[in-house]
């Protein structure tokens, strides 16, 4: 009775499966007779083909020779009797095999239950709710979690013996290492492509020497915080975020807040610490990198003298366009770690939730850090720095 | 062809397991008849889950064969393996049902891979399936929505999408209530009963053993092997080994400490 194995040897004595219509003496009621091996891996007659134009009778389904069987025998049946119920007819199954018979009638019992499901079709107004519900959800979310930051960095404060140093201390040396490679090259290859281009330019007029000026200050002013913090949003937010996420799906979250542990404290202030202290370093790395990537093509391709370029770089950038990069990498830090821990603690229960988690929070890094650095453009403009 | 009486449906040779040098279980040597319920027990640590991996193929016998209606598995090329495969359905322990998905699309992703269903009949399928486990209606929600014993119940399904002749459980019990336990356990016989499909049960519940099983296998931690095989109320009576009786009569002990007094002996 059982599913056969899908061996040849099986197959060879194993036989089709049949259906046989044959119309009653009387010509009210008429027998289908079902034999053979039904397997839903093999073909298997259909109640349709069966029918064949057949005029709605009482049906009686009679075994004959019957072998294995499973879920398509049933389906068989099935179609049978919704084609007798469809013409108020009997279906009669009486000579089946008991177990047959209850899967059967279980499946009856759940169909005349089934309601049709609602059409869920809704009226715009609705939409538009539902819609306006859950960016209000949304917000609501990252306001609270901010708040909730902000008090965890408030107690921080007052008691620091409470916070996780040692977490803190391992976080920045993770957010370092993996981030100081890549930091490294992207920013001298940044350097390489604004001399490139500077150097094109400039060479027309036999300004070649203002490279330094045109590299130094976009490097240290922009390019500089926004590559390295794309970068660790990329690497380390991520982290954050997926690796805050498992802990939610594996309920750690949940046993901290059972211990009357504060999670955002234990394990999201560490980490935004750590990334907000870090990004600031990173950026001081990446200035020096892109300063070096442009002295290299000035050298090679201009035959800039490297002190002539320094003492430009040393002329045109000062230590306010230093700081004013600096200041606004540590906002573009907090909202790496702000968009990882978020997103991570607040991450489905699902591995798929995850997924959605890390993806979502480089997503809102990298917005974060744009809108940031369009805020301290319009401030910077506005002090004149 | 081959036969064997009676039917062997799994038969295992000589089979040893481990992870890297690390021996778990050696000598492993047992058969599963067509429509049994056979459960592996013993103790946390025995290798009950290396064995029912080395059994589905996740992992690779240090030593031995494992072979499935007289092919061996062990052996088997990848066309080979995925035919075998088609054969038997598994129940994980923690269900692993795909979360990114719904109930009937977890349950027809078998029938998607191995059959050239059309879609329509697939869905019907799903339905009939899903209806077996007692889940009719829950079929658009995603596993994340359910319970425990929902989620048990449409993992049942998806072992059963294929009509497989067997089906492997590693710890069906874990996270249900005894209730639901019960319930559960009803749905393995009722599923044994009316497709005839043989059951590998690999659990420590004590409860189901007795409720369900046709025959155990003990395993031991320090024998790294098979300490009794046999029918489990008889074992517990008559076997010679201690680790056996212990086993085997923990659940006894526990309910004639709770009873309020010991059965009236017969006049």
């Amino acid at each position: 009775m059982t599913a056969s194995p899908p061996s040849p040897e099986a197959g060879a004595d194993s036989k089709a499966a049949t259906a046989q219509w044959e119309a009653g003496p009387s010509g009210g009621e008429c027998t289908v007779k079902v034999g053979g091996d039904w397997q839903l891996s093999d073909p298997v007659p259909n109640w349709s083909a069966l029918l064949n134009q057949r005029a709605a009778t009482d049906v009686r389904v009679m075994p004959q020779d019957l072998g294995k069987w499973d879920t398509s025998l049933v389906l068989f049946l099935v179609h049978g009797r919704a084609w007798c119920v469809a013409s108020k007819h009997e279906f009669l199954a009486e000579a089946l095999p008991d177990n047959l018979q209850k899967l059967l009638q279980q499946v009856a019992e759940v169909s005349a239950q089934k309601t049709k499901r609602k059409a869920s079709i809704e009226s715009p107004l609705v939409l538009a709710s539902s819609i306006a519900k859950k960016w209000t959800g949304k917000v609501t979310e990252v306001v609270a979690f901010v708040g909730e930051c902000t008090l965890g960095f408030v107690g921080l404060v007052r008691n620091p013996g409470r916070f996780r140093w040692m977490d803190w201390l391992v976080q920045m040396q993770q957010c370092w290492v993996t981030s100081l490679p890549i930091v490294g090259l992207v920013s001298f290859l940044v350097g390489v492509i604004l001399a490139f281009q500077a150097a094109l330019q400039l060479r027309q007029f036999g300004a070649a020497i203002f490279v330094a000026d045109v590299v130094g200050l976009t490097v240290v002013r922009e390019m500089g915080p926004m590559m390295a913090s794309m970068i660790v949003a990329g690497g380390t937010g991520v982290g954050f975020a997926a690796q805050l996420g498992n802990m939610k799906v594996d309920e750690e979250i949940d046993a901290l807040e059972t211990l009357g542990i504060a999670s955002v404290d234990f394990l999201a202030l560490p980490r935004l610490l750590a990334v907000t202290v870090m990004m600031p370093i990173l950026v001081v790395y990446a200035n020096v990198l892109g300063i070096l990537g442009g002295m290299f093509v000035s050298a090679v391709m201009l035959d800039i003298p490297v002190s002539a370029y320094w003492i430009e770089t040393q002329e045109s950038v000062g230590v306010s366009d230093v700081t004013s990069g600096l200041v606004k990498s540590v906002f573009f830090g907090m909202a790496i770690g702000l968009a990882g821990c978020l997103r991570g603690m607040k991450c489905d229960r699902s591995a798929s939730g995850v997924g959605t988690a890390t993806s979502s929070a480089v997503v809102t890094g990298m917005m974060l850090i744009v809108l940031a650095d369009a805020v301290f453009a319009l401030i910077y403009n506005v002090l004149g720095i | 062809m081959s036969t064997t009486t009676p039917a062997s449906v799994i038969e295992v040779k000589n089979l040893a397991c481990g992870y890297g040098d690390t021996v778990i279980l050696q000598d492993i040597s047992f058969a599963v008849h067509e429509r049994e319920v056979l459960f592996v027990i013993g103790g946390s640590g025995c290798g009950k889950s290396t064995l029912l991996r080395c059994l589905i193929g996740l992992l690779k016998p240090l030593r031995g064969d494992v072979s499935y209606f007289g092919k061996s598995f062990t052996a088997a090329d990848a066309t080979q393996r995925r035919e075998i495969l088609k054969t038997f359905g598994v129940l994980y322990q923690n269900n692993a049902l795909w979360s990114s998905m719904t109930l009937a699309e977890n349950v027809a992703l078998p029938l998607e891979e191995h059959t050239s269903l059309t879609r329509e009949y697939r869905q019907e399928i799903v339905a009939l399936k899903m209806t077996q486990v007692g889940l009719a209606g829950s079929e658009e929600q995603y596993p994340s929505e359910l319970s425990g014993g929902m989620k048990k119940r449409a993992a049942l399904a998806r072992a059963l999408a294929l009509d497989p002749a067997i089906v492997f459980f590693d710890e069906p019990s874990t996270g249900l209530d005894p209730i639901t336990l019960r319930e559960m356990d009803r749905l393995i016989l009722q599923v044994r009963d009316t497709f005839g499909t043989t059951m590998v049960i690999v659990s420590h519940q004590l409860s189901s053993v007795y409720r369900l099983a046709d025959r155990v296998i003990v395993l031991d931690r320090e024998a790294k092997g098979i300490i009794a095989e046999g029918v489990p109320a008889e074992l517990a009576a008559t076997s010679t080994d201690a680790r056996v009786r212990g086993f085997l009569n923990l659940e006894a002990d526990l309910t004639r400490r709770h009873e309020p007094g010991p059965p009236s002996p017969a006049k």
